[in-house]
This record gives C-alpha cells, sequence and structure tokens, in this order.
C-alpha cells in the first residue's frame, strides 16, 4: 500500500476517536489535578491560585511522609506473595494429573465477579465475633478468643493485604501458567534424558526462561497494586487510626471526603509521579527483554 | 513483544494453554514427534506421593481462592439469628431458603441493581469496541510520525487509575451534566479500558498478513472497504476477546465511579447498591451474600464457558493488571 499523504490522514482519523476519547477523560484530568494542586479549590465556586502552599502543607504537618512509606510498605509485601502464590499455583496447575482443566477455571472467580462483592464476603470474614477465619480457628483451638481482625491496627494492615492477594492471584498464575506452556518442550526432554530430576529441572530451565514474565508481571502488579483502592476504602476506610491508609485512601479522604480539592490534588500528584517512574520503570524492562529476545 | 505476540494469534477455536504447549511442540521438531510421545509420557509420570502432593497444594491453593465463596454460600444459607450466635460452625445447623426470598423487600431495587450492573458493562463494551477497532488497525498497518510516541503515550495513560483523577473527573463529570445518570460510570469507565484494548487487538491484527490489504488494494477497493470487508472478518476472533476482556473489566471494576459520581438508586449497579444493606442498624449478611449470588451468577456462568478467550486475551494483553 502506498504511504501517502492521504494513507497518513486516513491513519489518524481512524486513530482520532480513541485520540479524543482519552484527551477528554484522561489526560485532561490529569493536567487539570496538576493545576488544581497550586489552589485552593473547594466545594464553592472560583478558587485562587496558592503557589506551592498545598505541598508545603502536606509535607510540612502531619504524617504524609509516614503515609507514603506505609504505601510502598503495603504494596511490596501484596506483590511479592502475589508473585510467590501465582508462580505456586501455575506450578500445581501445570502438572499432568486428571482435574487439570476444572482446577484452572476454579481458580478464576475473584477475578471475574466485581471486585466489591468478593471484598464484602472477606470482611464478613473477617468478623472478630461471628466470621470464619476467628470462628475456625477458636474451634480449632489455635486462639482462645475471638480476634476481630479489622478492629487493630497491625491486624487490619495484613488482612488487607491478604484480600488484594487474593483478587490478584488468578490472574498472576493464569499468566504464569501460561508462559510456563510456552517454554519449548524438549528442553525438559533433553534434561531428563541426561537425568535431571524435576526440582532441578525446574529451577535450571523454568525458572530462568520464566524471568521475562516474573518481571513484566511483577512491575503491572506494582502499579495495580499501588493503586488500589476498592478493598481498603470497604473493609477498614484507612483505619483504624490511620493504620490502612495508603496514599489513594488518603487522597480520596482530603479530596471526596473532607473537599479540599486543591490539596487533594497535591496528593494526587505526588501519586501521579511515583506511578510515572514505575511506568518508565516497566517501559525500560520490556524494551531490554524484547532487545534480549531479539539477539 | 514476542512473548505476547505468540499467544494473541491463536484461534478462536483452540484452546489457548493447550494449543500453545502443542503448537510449541509441533513447530520445533515436527518429525521426531513419534518417536518423543513415549519419552513425554515418561516425563510426566509420577510416583503416588508426587500425586498426592500435588493434588494437597492443589487443594491449599483452591481453598484459598474459593473459601470467601464457600463461606459466602453457607452464609446465606444460614437464618440470621444463626449467623449471630457462637460458636462458630461452618456447616448451618438449619438450612433456610430466607434470605433468597426477603432480601427483594430489604433492598426493593434490587432487580434493577443486576440489571444496571449488565446494562453499564455492556454499553462500556460496545463504546470501548467501536473506539479500539479502526485505532488498534490504525497501529497495526499504517506507518506515520510520532506512532510510536502515541502508542506510548496510551499505554501510559493506562497505568493511572481513576480513583487519582476523582477530583477532576468529577468536576468533568459535573460541567458534562453527566452526574447521577448512566453516563457518569459508563464515560470514566469506558476510558481506562481503551488503552489496554487497542495494544490487544493491535497486536492480534499485526498477524493478519499484510499481503491481503495490499491485493484488495490492487482490486480497487477503498480503505475502509478493506477494513470493512477484509480486516473485520479476520480479526473477529481477536475482537471478541477484546470484548470480553473489557466486559469483564468493566463488571468486575464498578466501584468508585459510581460510588463518587451517582447517588441516584435507580442507576447503582449492583456493588453500590448491596451498600443498602450496610446502612441498617445490623449489617444483614446472609441477604447481603444471598443477593450477591443472584446477582453475578448469570454473568459468571456466561464467564465460565468463555473462560479460553479470557487466557487468551489475559496473556497477549497483559498491560495492565
Amino acid at each position: 500500500m502506498t504511504s501517502s499523504r492521504s494513507a497518513t490522514i486516513f491513519a489518524l482519523a481512524l486513530l482520532a476517536p480513541a485520540l479524543i476519547y482519552i484527551l477528554t477523560i484522561v489526560a485532561y484530568p490529569l493536567v487539570d489535578t496538576i493545576i488544581l494542586s497550586f489552589t485552593n479549590a473547594s466545594l464553592k465556586a472560583g478558587y485562587d491560585f496558592v503557589g506551592w502552599a498545598n505541598y508545603q502543607r502536606i509535607f510540612g504537618v502531619g504524617n504524609f511522609t509516614e503515609v507514603i512509606v506505609r504505601t510502598f510498605v503495603w504494596t511490596f509485601f501484596s506483590v511479592t506473595t502475589k508473585m510467590i502464590i501465582g508462580m505456586a499455583g501455575a506450578v500445581l496447575l501445570n502438572a499432568a494429573i486428571p482435574g487439570q482443566a476444572v482446577f484452572r477455571i476454579l481458580t478464576m472467580p475473584p477475578w471475574i465477579v466485581p471486585m466489591a462483592i468478593g471484598i464484602y464476603m472477606w470482611s464478613w470474614m473477617y468478623n472478630g465475633q461471628f466470621g470464619m477465619i476467628s470462628g475456625l480457628l477458636q474451634n480449632f483451638g489455635l486462639v482462645d478468643g475471638p480476634v476481630a481482625w479489622l478492629a487493630y491496627g497491625h491486624t487490619a494492615f495484613w488482612a488487607t493485604i491478604v484480600t488484594d492477594v487474593w483478587i490478584g492471584v488468578p490472574m498472576v498464575t493464569i499468566y504464569f501458567l501460561a508462559a510456563m506452556q510456552s517454554i519449548p518442550k524438549d528442553l525438559y526432554e533433553a534434561a531428563w534424558t541426561d537425568g535431571a530430576g524435576r526440582f532441578y529441572r525446574f529451577r535450571r530451565i523454568t525458572v530462568p526462561l520464566m524471568v521475562p514474565a516474573i518481571i513484566t508481571m511483577s512491575l503491572l502488579s506494582l502499579i495495580a497494586t499501588f493503586n488500589s483502592f476498592d478493598i481498603i476504602w470497604i473493609l477498614t476506610q484507612g483505619g483504624p487510626s490511620g493504620s490502612t491508609t495508603t496514599m489513594i485512601i488518603d487522597t480520596y479522604k482530603t479530596a471526596i471526603g473532607s473537599r479540599k480539592y486543591g490539596e487533594g490534588a497535591a496528593r494526587a500528584v505526588v501519586i501521579c509521579i511515583f506511578v510515572s517512574l514505575f511506568c518508565l520503570a516497566y517501559f525500560r524492562a520490556v524494551r531490554k527483554l524484547q532487545q534480549g529476545e531479539a539477539k | 513483544m514476542s512473548f505476547h505476540d505468540a499467544k494473541a494469534t491463536l484461534p478462536a477455536g483452540a484452546n489457548p494453554l493447550a494449543a500453545t504447549a502443542s503448537s510449541v511442540a509441533e513447530l520445533s521438531k515436527p518429525k521426531v514427534k513419534a518417536k518423543a510421545r513415549p519419552a513425554k509420557a515418561m516425563i510426566d509420570r509420577y510416583h503416588w506421593y508426587e500425586v498426592a502432593a500435588l493434588y494437597a497444594g492443589i487443594a491449599v491453593f483452591l481453598f484459598f481462592v474459593l473459601s470467601p465463596f464457600i463461606e459466602g454460600f453457607l452464609v446465606s444459607l444460614k437464618p440470621l439469628a444463626q449467623l449471630f450466635s457462637t460458636p462458630y460452625s461452618f456447616i448451618p445447623k438449619t438450612w433456610s431458603f430466607d434470605a433468597y426470598v426477603n432480601m427483594w423487600t430489604s433492598v426493593p431495587a434490587l432487580g434493577m441493581h443486576i440489571f444496571n450492573s449488565f446494562f453499564i458493562s455492556s454499553v462500556v463494551t460496545l463504546i470501548v469496541v467501536a473506539i479500539v477497532v479502526p485505532a488498534a488497525y490504525s497501529f497495526a498497518r499504517f506507518n506515520f510520525g510520532g506512532q510510536a510516541l502515541l502508542l506510548g503515550m496510551f499505554l501510559a495513560v493506562n497505568m493511572f487509575s481513576g480513583a487519582v483523577l476523582l477530583i477532576p473527573l468529577f468536576r468533568l463529570m459535573r460541567s458534562l451534566g453527566l452526574l447521577n445518570t448512566y453516563f457518569a460510570m459508563i464515560v470514566p469507565g469506558a476510558a481506562f479500558l481503551i488503552p489496554s484494548s487497542i495494544w490487544l487487538l493491535r497486536t492480534y491484527m499485526m498477524r493478519i498478513p499484510r499481503e491481503l490489504d495490499e491485493a484488495a488494494w490492487v482490486d480497487g477497493a477503498s480503505r475502509l472497504y478493506t477494513l470493512r470487508r477484509v480486516i473485520l472478518p479476520l480479526a473477529m476472533p481477536g475482537i471478541v476477546v477484546v470484548a470480553i476482556m473489557t466486559f469483564i473489566g468493566a463488571y468486575a471494576q464498578q466501584f468508585i465511579f459510581a460510588l463518587t459520581f451517582n447517588s441516584k438508586t435507580e442507576f447503582m449497579p449492583l456493588p453500590v447498591g448491596l451498600f443498602a444493606f450496610f446502612g441498617k442498624q445490623e449489617v444483614i449478611w446472609n441477604e447481603l451474600m444471598a443477593a450477591s449470588f443472584v446477582g453475578i451468577l448469570p454473568v459468571m456462568i456466561v464467564i465460565i464457558f468463555l473462560q479460553r478467550y479470557l487466557v487468551a486475551g489475559l496473556t497477549a494483553g497483559a498491560v495492565k493488571q
């Protein structure tokens, strides 16, 4: 086909709806966030520019750095656990045993049901008096009395991580499983002929060849987890006493809860900066992996 | 990204997991296949204790994944008085289907919420597919200045979540007059699903031979005609995958926009509509669970039948979790 000017016009015309849509609904709000972060916008109509005042306030007073650190710790443990359980799940579902197909289907529900509904179920399971986790632990004599998981800072912190892992695991598992199955079979057969055991084959063939998939998924999962909102909001709303307040919850509370749009926007901008850094890391990793494959 | 490409081109009918594995094996050694078969069978042979360990591992794994659903289902069958009693018993002592009857009066708009969830996801899917098909074709077939940059921009935009942009989105919805309408949930919902869908479909379309376009061009077909009559039919399996992934994305994630941009009961999707159960003095958990199961059941059944597309979509389009 000709690569004439008319081709370019046609290509741009095809692209126009997507471009206009994204510019209006995502790019414009992104720019608007940055602008708002320098204003004192609130529920009232109109606002004034206040320079760096919002940034000075969030970094000056209060516990913003604490929130940032907490977000990173929360994200780190959640992503790491997802990767480990996802890998274990992929290995198990990859084994050639009867029932394999059914097990794979049974892995998917947490991913495809509305997230909020899965979280409602967890919020009942965490109930101290009557919930399943506390109840079963008591029945088996592992704890003495009821444990209200969401009522204490440190247990609530881990409880929200467990639920986040639960929602993320199916996708990671299926993704790893597919990557595992794209490894050429003859590698395994050659190693097997040479007398390599199953664990040795896993360590020397599966793991090295899975590295690109693990890196890709870790970074994607990092970005998604960092942005995780529904789970914490439904389970604890950032409580008790701020122990599960991550950056995104903090932003939501400031902006939507207290109607401080300007200050909320400043907090959102800080999130955007982190997400952009993760994004850059992701693109660089993908490019590196592609170059590695091309060699 | 050839790692992803490999899986985007699966024929619609094939099970992607099985197909990938077998096609890789076939490609690598077509001739010695017959000879390799006994070795392949032997390599997959397990000792009995290995099989036992595998099943035990799978049991633990699936227990983690499914326990909230099992518990939720059993809760929906317990009378409320039994729920709020100790000691805890996993299996209901008395079985009761009252929750499935009473929930319709506790939340009068329940049927509406179930419909809304489905409706919102469907409209989002239609919008996304209509926008994504031409855009993906444009990225897959044409070369113009700044194309790579534009594609990168789309992907980068995808990484920002709606939660971060909530304030300006709220202002935007307000000035567009969309607050408290279906569109307050549909319009932003679709936006965040477009970039990853473009990526997925572009990967798929790049596998359609260019010669087909060129042949149509030589025969005097216009560009639009080529897209409609040559490319669209061939890309249909890919479009189906995109549509299903979009539907699930829209269905699973409808919460924050519905929570923030809409306050009218009649427009609320299921996840937010169920909040009504929390508004009471005491949460009626058994009805909440019953309503959840009834609400998600129709979509779940359909999705289970379509699960092979999910795997194809997930592996090809893993630009966003």
